[in-house]
């Protein structure tokens, strides 16, 4: 009897907003506007000017309407090429991300070969492909193959990592297996790992395709190749209706490589 | 010359957990050896010494393995030619341990690695003759017809006789299963362990099997040898593991060996222990 009158007696109470966290909260919020105007000068931000302008800045868009396709022939030449140039630099980088990534893996590697080869792939990747691309203009000289070196460098930098990762995650039972078997090192990698992580590893180097494509269509400034070239010269010319041209056709076919891609990873995982 | 030796042998975990302590064990060519004891008693610790994927304890108290005569480990130390001892060892394990996204074929082939040059090992370039041994290999445990299929799509009994064919391939004179039933249910279980029997039976294979239950011991292996605590508490005739003898040994741990008899029929597990063994030695008479 008294459990049942206990039961009816009790309510339930909220528990109370812990006083050390509302004040963490504040105080987070409060370092972040901080930040953010502490950016401000440093940033130029002028959003008046928006306003104020806007009438040259209608005037300004004018000028790519409507766009100018009498030269779609080359645009779109150089677009495939800049697809091409693409095409290399993330073949060459899967390639080299496959021994990269799994030296880079904790769970295969010695330590003394996994933190070498992450620090070397850290600088590969740390350094932007327009930087690369830079460099490789005034090596190998001005065209896509200096594009192809620089997506290749900085590819390889972000699959190695992305490749070791997968390799860091498997399942180590059936790596255990091969190895009962009295197989070599190698062989436990390429019918214990590589089977493993395949579909990962499929996955990640078609999304980089993806973006290797749309690095590639701005590499032409730096006189690396593809459709960034053109797009470069139509802008310094103010040739406006052209740059519209241009970037409808950049923005068209990297759409349809994104859906392409996008379809053909669903199928490997 | 006994087909597994193992003398001395220590294994300590994070330096306080004694998983494995001086551990004595002969097992002569063609014998089947049941190997129990409770979950947490080293029976899959000592498998793994065996099969030389674990390493001892440092110095003296590693003991040493010998299979065939041969170094497996000693001092705490895998030999350098560990990996050609492992090709002569077959090993099957409780999870099966096959590359779930390659063909059961491939799998099966997988065991020819450590008879192959490394390039054609590396490179899966494997002989018309080889892949017929595994075919056959895959015949004999009665999955020939799921060769194509992908390991994954099989059912867990399926999945452990396609390693046993893996462990066949290999020539293996030494056959060590880590639990190969735990993660089955009874009928595939029995197929498994008919499998293995059928192995040590025709083609004279020494098989060391770890059971965690009594029955399946007392029913395939002629011995058995008991692990408590890390230490081999009986080594003889499976016949004489009675259900007092087994109270004796694991006192408490006693209801999770004999769980099985309880889960499968309500019967009195004592006097269903006792109908079965003279039947076991009729069938391993």
């Amino acid at each position: 009897m008294t459990s049942i009158v206990d039961n009816r007696a009790r309510t339930l109470e909220l528990p109370k907003p812990e006083l050390k966290r509302s004040i963490t909260n504040v105080l987070a919020w409060g370092l972040f506007v901080v930040i953010l105007m502490w950016s401000w000068e440093g940033a130029d931000m002028r959003p008046m000017e928006l306003i104020r302008d806007s009438g040259n800045m209608v005037q300004y868009l004018y000028g790519f309407f409507p766009p100018n396709f009498t030269e779609w022939e080359i645009y779109a030449q150089e677009m495939l090429i800049t697809i091409q140039l693409a095409v290399w630099g993330t073949a060459l980088a899967v390639v080299c991300s496959i021994p990269c990534g799994i030296l880079s893996a904790e769970n295969i590697a010695p330590w003394w070969i996994c933190q070498p080869m992450r620090r070397a792939m850290d600088a590969a990747r740390a350094i932007n492909e327009i930087v690369f691309a830079m460099l490789f203009v005034v090596a190998v000289g001005l065209g896509p193959f200096a594009g192809v070196l620089a997506l290749w460098i900085h590819t390889t930098g972000i699959l190695a990592k992305l490749f070791s990762e997968a390799v860091e995650a498997i399942d180590p039972s059936p790596v255990e297996g091969i190895r009962a078997t009295g197989a070599t090192r190698l062989e436990e990698v390429v019918f214990g790992v590589i089977p493993q992580v395949l579909p990962l590893w499929i996955s990640y180097s078609l999304y980089r395709f993806e973006s290797n494509v749309r690095s590639a269509t701005v590499l032409g400034i730096v006189g690396a190749g593809g459709i960034g070239m053109i797009l470069w010269e139509v802008i310094r010319g103010f040739q406006y209706a052209e740059t519209a041209a241009i970037v409808i056709i950049i923005v068209v076919s990297v759409s349809i490589l994104d859906v392409i891609s996008q379809r053909l990873r669903k199928l490997v995982i | 010359m006994p087909a597994i030796q193992v003398a001395g042998l220590n294994k300590t975990f994070n330096r306080t957990n004694r998983a494995l302590v001086d551990i004595h064990l002969t097992v002569e060519a063609g014998e089947m050896v049941a190997l129990i004891g409770a979950s947490g008693s080293g029976k899959s610790t000592l498998i793994r010494h065996i099969a030389g994927l674990v390493a001892a304890d440092r110095g003296n108290a590693g003991g040493r393995i010998l299979i065939d005569g041969v170094p497996i480990q000693q001092g705490g130390q895998v030999s350098p030619g560990a990996r050609k001892v492992r090709a002569t060892l077959g090993v099957v394990f409780q999870q099966f341990n096959l590359v779930e996204r390659m063909s059961v074929m491939t799998n099966v082939l997988t065991g020819f690695l450590g008879q192959i040059t490394a390039i054609r090992g590396t490179l899966g370039l494997f002989s018309k003759a080889e892949k017929l041994a595994a075919l056959e290999a895959l015949d004999r445990v009665g999955i020939a017809q799921t060769a194509a299929q992908r390991a994954s799509t099989l059912s867990g009994g399926q999945q452990q006789r396609a390693a046993i064919a893996r462990a066949l391939v290999q020539g293996a004179e030494v056959i060590l299963a880590d639990e190969p039933i735990a993660s089955l249910d009874p009928a595939s279980s029995k197929r498994v362990m008919d499998t293995l029997a059928k192995i040590n039976c025709e083609d004279g294979k020494t098989v060391l099997v770890s059971l965690h239950q009594v029955d399946y011991a007392a029913r395939y292996c002629p011995r058995t040898v008991a692990l408590r605590a890390g230490e081999i508490v009986y080594d003889g005739p499976s016949t004489n593991l009675t259900p007092d003898l087994l109270r004796d040994l694991y006192s408490s741990e006693c209801d999770e060996l004999l769980a099985h008899h309880q889960s499968e029929e309500s019967v009195d597990l004592e006097a269903q222990l006792a109908s079965q063994i003279p039947a076991t030695m009729a069938a391993t008479a």
